[in-house]
């Protein structure tokens, strides 16, 4: 197996990156992949209490890097789904305590176990920004329909070029159709013309997001929320499916009956 | 050659100025590394500026170089060199290409310094030398935030500048595709240098001393120039002819 090393990463905080990195995972973790969560925000945890693995840590990266633990048993296995571990980050330490090397070393030994290794970046351009980046094959930035977010997007592809990485791909998170239909909002169209990379994921703001993280039950496990949907629509177009956007359009009962009744 | 003559070290305002001497990069890099290994106290915390001469260094080599001092806890944020692809690669990475920052404004235009750092205010671009004004730079890519370009000719960028990137140049801008960023046309104090675009949409403008900002456009965007006219900025559409 060669597994492809994913990380999701954004420049700004608050954007829903771990969120994404859950979701997507246990997207691609119900195909039948064997995919690894590795939290890169050392000091600043929240991936495992987001998949709702906070009380099992024993061992974290760290203990990894530092020799106290091996690789397996500091992957925690997700029991609700068996092909899904998280690899937690370090609360007590920061962010020098791992190198890019370090990573990639880790990396290159987790890539002949699983399918997929998913990466979640902390915020910023930092050290843990490269400690997340230095084994990434294909890089998901993830950005808000809002101007701040956008530009820090922007920063970060550019380092990515810098870098020679190759292009990443854009989630847009937390998308208002109808803030977006009244001009109140960045539409998809706004965001891609200054950034100009390949979208492959636009999720709508979706409440049940937050209620999904303090259960530490990602959306994309199961139910009809729309945000789980687009998360898990990502994950097949990660598998290479070909699949199209979500209508985000069409909301209320009224619009989808006109819609129906071929009036608009 | 033997490794003390390799890397030399001095303290300056913004930290530790390491020059590099003329040899094989890897050669270089082992040297400048196992010089931090004797002594990592002295080095750690460290803000380190390079002074790497005329080599040609990729942004491999450089991103490796910063990782293995970062590593070290050492801080790498400047890079000199004479070597103009250092320099980009340098500046691409987010590093500073000159030790001194001249003063913001009123730059005028003045004798190039006779070192080989640019002093304070002198305000030399260190790609200066030999460049006349006919020189352009072609960029071929998008700049986007974070980005920073100087030179001291012409500068044309095929793609875009996003808010956030910075171009600083001795003549005039071109620019086919949008500009939404900052440029500053004839930054040595030619009042001659234009700045044009597709779009023009900048973030701030300046040709010579005269800085601007775009008014809100209403329409399509159309290609337009920006000329000094009786000392202020006027943008007007092109019309070739």
């Amino acid at each position: 197996m060669t597994g492809t090393v994913i990380t999701v990463t954004s420049g700004k905080g608050g954007v829903g990156k771990t969120t994404a990195v859950a979701n997507i995972a246990v997207a691609l973790a119900s195909d039948g992949k064997k995919v690894v969560c590795i939290d890169g925000d050392i000091g600043l945890r929240n991936l495992d209490v987001i998949m709702g693995l906070e009380n099992r840590i024993v061992y974290d990266i760290v203990d990894i890097i530092e020799g106290r633990c091996r690789t397996r048993q500091a992957m925690i296995r997700d029991k609700r789904l068996p092909e899904l571990f998280l690899i937690p980050a370090a609360q007590t330490r920061d962010k020098t305590a791992v190198s890019p090397s370090d990573m990639v070393r880790l990396c290159d030994e987790l890539r002949a176990e699983v399918d997929w290794i998913l990466i979640d970046s902390p915020a910023g351009i930092e050290r843990g920004f490269r400690n997340s980046v230095a084994p990434a094959d294909k890089v998901l930035i993830v950005t808000n329909p809002e101007m701040s977010a956008v530009r820090d997007a922007d920063r970060v592809i550019g380092l990515l070029e810098a870098e020679e990485k190759p292009t990443p791909s854009l989630i847009i998170n937390r998308l208002n159709p109808n803030m977006v239909k009244r001009g109140d909002m960045l539409s998809v169209d706004d965001v891609y013309d200054l950034l100009r990379i390949d979208v492959i994921g636009i999720v709508p703001e979706d409440e049940s997001v937050i209620v999904a993280s303090n259960r530490g039950t990602p959306l994309s496990m199961d139910g009809k929320a729309k945000a789980g949907q687009a998360f898990r629509n990502i994950a097949r177009r990660l598998n290479g499916e070909q699949v199209p956007f979500l209508d985000l359009e069409a909301t209320s009962l009224w619009d989808r009956l006109t819609k129906l009744a071929g009036r608009k | 050659m033997t490794e003390s003559s390799l890397i030399q070290i001095k303290g300056i305002r913004d930290g530790l100025l390491v020059s590099l001497g003329e040899a094989g990069w890897p050669v270089v890099q082992r040297a400048l590394l196992e010089r931090i290994e004797a002594q990592p106290d002295f080095f750690k915390g460290a803000r380190l500026s390079l002074d790497v001469g005329a080599q040609a260094l990729k942004s491999v080599e450089l991103t490796a170089l910063r990782d293995q001092l970062s590593e070290r806890g050492i801080t790498l944020w400047a890079v000199v060199s004479t070597s103009p692809v250092t320099e980009n690669t340098a500046q691409l990475l987010g590093l500073a290409t000159r030790l001194f920052k001249p003063a913001p404004q009123r730059e005028t235009a003045s004798p190039r310094a006779a070192s080989p750092i640019p002093q304070d205010k002198s305000g030399t671009f260190p790609v200066a030398k030999g460049i006349d004004d006919e020189t352009a730079l072609w960029v071929n890519k998008t700049l986007r935030s974070g980005t920073r370009i100087e030179f001291a000719g012409h500068v044309v960028v095929f793609g875009d500048v996003n808010p956030g990137a910075e171009i600083i140049a001795g003549g005039s801008v071109i620019i086919w595709g949008s500009l939404r960023g900052f440029v500053h046309a004839g930054a040595q104090g030619n009042k001659n240098s234009v700045v044009c675009a597709l779009d023009l949409s900048p973030t701030q403008l300046r040709v010579a001393d005269e800085i601007a900002i775009a008014p809100k456009r209403s329409g399509k965007p159309q290609p337009e120039v920006v000329r000094l006219k009786d000392g202020l900025l006027q943008a007007e559409p092109w019309i070739p002819g």
